[in-house]
């Protein structure tokens, strides 16, 4: 009884916790540096947009940094901040691949032309002008250099110019050897690079002609910092203050690294998902499947009486704390990962069919109740743990296999499966079998027949 | 007791007829793959009401692009689908361009999708090596799991056979419905599938569990008996977790779920099915075959059969 009441215990808190997350206006959770915003994250096939594959452009047996894929990576989610959408993913996938996707979106024009655009550095002459950072601005190169990518497209409209002034660049991004990120002496982020030759040349000219003078770093024609000139600069290096964070001052750097990606892309893939698809779909289904959910309920209760009721509520907490999880980890929701969360529950029903009728079986055989509830559970247990294992090991295997190669389908499916068994081992182990223990306590020896529908 | 097991050769017919015509349907005129896995574009496009065009008009509009492998049907609501070859970015504005100056300048793009021509076949081929990895993983843990009983290899083995057979099952299946529903197989294909090789084996591990338990308590009991008495203990288990998991969930997406979903619905439901038939018709009979080497008397016109 002891046992029974921790195991009570348990389930609760385990089951208000997961009660806590699901609550559809969650504040989230933030413990430190630990932050999770418990949405339930929809795939694209669920809820439309837009998905671009993009694959190196190299001969095939060509050998390349794999850290160079991430640094694209990196530089392709600050060019899709200009979209203006917050939810826009990518991932490594693969070896050579990355994958963007782009919830909402269905102008794959528009979208390619910004991943696509390169980030510009360009140090300008404000004279004795401090404008704010983030302020868009207009520079004289871009006016006779027509390589330049025309900025308007990429700007986002959200800000206009500051003014309709054209200010005067002395130097691009082009001229940078390195770049590095390290900390000042007030512990704040800060940027450091190295000019080549040429560029040093320039720097010492201009910094020595305007010691006391504002010279601009602006990236994309969005004002980064307004440093003022102290020193002639001689030796050709420099830093870039702002008020950066190590993530923010790394992903400037690898942009100012490159200007354009350390590897060249091109599209291998890109699909538009409709709306009809992700919301006729999405809706009628859910509908389906509460409706078969409340069948198989029924069902349940009907056949196996008392039995089938602990089951149905072992499954109810089995389905809050996986979605809760899902919700925590976060496991993006798609039609595999939803195909491999229905398999589990199938796992998880298989589970208490295997306890309810090994249970009925001993029944039947004349022992008491107290034994039966024991005996039914330990013979159901090796089907139950040697089925589940195979089916964890498949996923482990499938999810292993599908990071490696980018197979995104194979993985979302694998994730759920996984963690939707280990789920349905944890409630069959401990909510059905406690459940049951408890109930069939209750029973009157005379009901038993009655109450378990021998 | 029900003797399952006596009328084994005519499941394995059974299976046969299932699995025949469109493994013949496969071999004749192969299933039509989508572009998913082929490679191509897919144009899904809705015109206003007046404006919905020909096939044959949008096909030569995009001929004078210089497309030349163009496929379009029209639907109902005004759409229109177009499949091609690959596209890239500039080849879809054009298309897109040009449609929307020469016909109707607010067509909605439903969907566009192009696929480069080895991604799909990538990751089929990638996804098929990992089933075939997990399949090994699969039998290396039964053959430990079932170390206790003789012949533990063979369980494993059997398990595998079992999960073919339903691969082969839903195989033939698409193929039919490809020959006379027009059915594509594309990712979701895929998807469907892994759900069937998960549930396949858990299935069967059940079964075989009972026979493992058995064998340990009827010892002297002969193997045929033994596995035809396991099966009919685990036949409630069997149908009502058949008729929980698949039938009751996934005959009401068939029904009412929403239309793309359901093919996928259907295939995975004919699938558990399968998964549920292969333990009892498939797996452990061919474990009492294997026992009795049947094989040897195949051929000889006489089949040796117990009772």
């Amino acid at each position: 009884m002891n046992q029974r009441l921790i195991n009570l215990i348990i389930i609760f808190i385990i089951l208000g916790l997961s009660i806590w997350i699901i609550i559809p206006d969650n504040p989230g959770i933030k413990i430190g540096d630990f932050e999770r915003n418990l949405d339930t994250i929809l795939g694209l096939d669920l809820q439309g947009g837009l998905q671009v594959l993009l694959e190196t452009d190299l001969p095939e047996d060509s050998n390349f940094d794999p850290q160079s894929l991430m640094d694209a990576k990196l530089i392709l989610e600050n060019r899709s901040n200009a979209l203006g959408v917050s939810e826009v993913l990518f991932q490594v996938a693969g070896n050579n691949r990355i994958v963007g996707e782009f919830p909402g979106l269905t102008n794959t024009e528009e979208v390619i032309k910004v991943l696509k655009q390169t980030g510009q550095l360009e140090f300008v002459d404000f004279g004795d002008v401090i404008l704010e950072p983030g302020t868009k601005i207009n520079t004289d190169i871009g006016l006779d250099k027509t390589e330049t990518t025309p900025v308007e497209t990429t700007s986002g409209g959200e800000s206009q110019p500051a003014e309709d002034k054209i200010w005067p660049t002395v130097m691009t991004g082009n001229h940078i050897k390195s770049v590095g990120v390290t900390t000042n002496e007030f512990g704040q982020f800060i940027i450091q690079f190295e000019l080549d030759d040429e560029g040093a040349g320039i720097f010492k000219e201009y910094t020595t002609n305007n010691v006391g003078k504002i010279l601009a770093i602006v990236l994309d024609k969005m004002v980064i910092s307004t440093p003022r000139i102290e020193d002639a600069i001689t030796d050709g290096s420099g830093i870039i203050t702002g008020n950066f964070t190590y993530d923010s001052a790394n992903s400037l750097a690898v942009q100012l690294r490159y200007g354009s990606l350390p590897i060249p892309l091109k599209v291998a893939e890109s699909r538009v998902i409709g709306p009809t698809l992700g919301q006729d779909s999405l809706q009628k289904s859910l509908l389906a499947g509460v409706i078969g959910l409340i069948i198989v309920a029924l069902f349940m209760i009907v056949y196996y009486r008392v039995p089938g009721i602990v089951a149905v509520f072992s499954i109810i907490i089995y389905g809050l704390v996986t979605f809760a999880l899902f919700k925590f980890i976060p496991v993006t929701m798609t039609l595999p990962a939803i195909a491999g969360f229905l398999l589990s529950t199938g796992g998880a029903l298989d589970a208490n069919i295997l306890i309810i009728e090994r249970l009925k079986e001993e029944l039947r055989s004349g022992k008491s109740v107290k034994n039966s509830v024991f005996l039914g559970w330990k013979r159901a247990w090796p089907s139950i743990r040697d089925s589940n294992a195979a089916t964890i090991i498949t996923s482990a295997i499938l999810f292993w296999f599908a990071s490696a190669y980018g197979a995104s389908i194979v993985k979302g499916f694998a994730v759920t499966l996984a963690i939707g068994v280990i789920i349905s081992l944890l409630s069959a182990t401990l909510v059905s079998r406690t459940f049951l223990g408890i109930v069939m306590d209750w029973i009157k020896p005379s009901d038993v027949d009655k109450m378990v529908g021998l | 007791m029900l003797n399952i097991l006596g009328k084994r050769y005519f499941f394995f017919g059974l299976s046969l007829l299932l699995i025949l015509p469109g493994m013949l349907i496969l071999l004749f005129s192969g299933i039509p793959l989508a572009i998913d896995f082929t490679g191509g574009s897919f144009l899904d496009l809705k015109f206003s009401d007046s404006t919905v065009p020909q096939p044959a008009q949008v096909i030569t509009l995009l001929n004078g692009l210089g497309l030349t492998d163009v496929q379009v049907s029209s639907t109902t609501d005004n759409t229109l689908i177009i499949r091609t070859t690959f596209l890239n970015e500039e080849k879809r504005s054009e298309v897109l361009n040009t449609l929307k100056d020469q016909i109707d300048p607010d067509l909605v793009v439903q969907r566009f999708d192009s696929v480069g021509p080895t991604i799909g076949a990538e990751v089929a081929q990638r996804a098929a090596l990992a089933v075939g990895l997990a399949a090994l993983g699969v039998v290396l843990y039964i053959f430990f799991a079932f170390r206790g009983v003789a012949h533990s290899l063979r369980y494993g083995i059997c398990a595998i056979l079992a999960e073919l057979h339903d691969v082969l099952v839903i195989i033939s299946i698409i193929a039919i419905g490809a020959k006379f529903f027009g059915w594509q197989v594309d990712s979701l294909f895929l998807t469907a599938l892994l759900t069937i090789i998960g549930f396949s084996v858990q299935d069967t591990i059940v079964v075989f569990d009972r026979i493992r338990e058995n064998s340990n308590i009827y010892k002297k009991l002969d193997f045929e008996t033994l596995v035809n008495h396991s099966i009919v203990q685990t036949l409630m288990r069997s149908i009502n977790t058949q008729l929980m998991t698949s039938e009751f969930l996934l005959l009401s997406l068939v029904l009412i779920g929403g239309v793309t979903l359901r093919e996928f619905s259907f295939i995975l439901l004919i699938g558990l099915l399968m998964g549920t038939y292969s333990s009892i018709f498939i797996a452990a009979p061919i474990l009492v075959v294997w026992e009795n080497k049947e094989w040897k008397y195949w051929f000889r016109g006489k089949r040796q059969t117990t009772t």
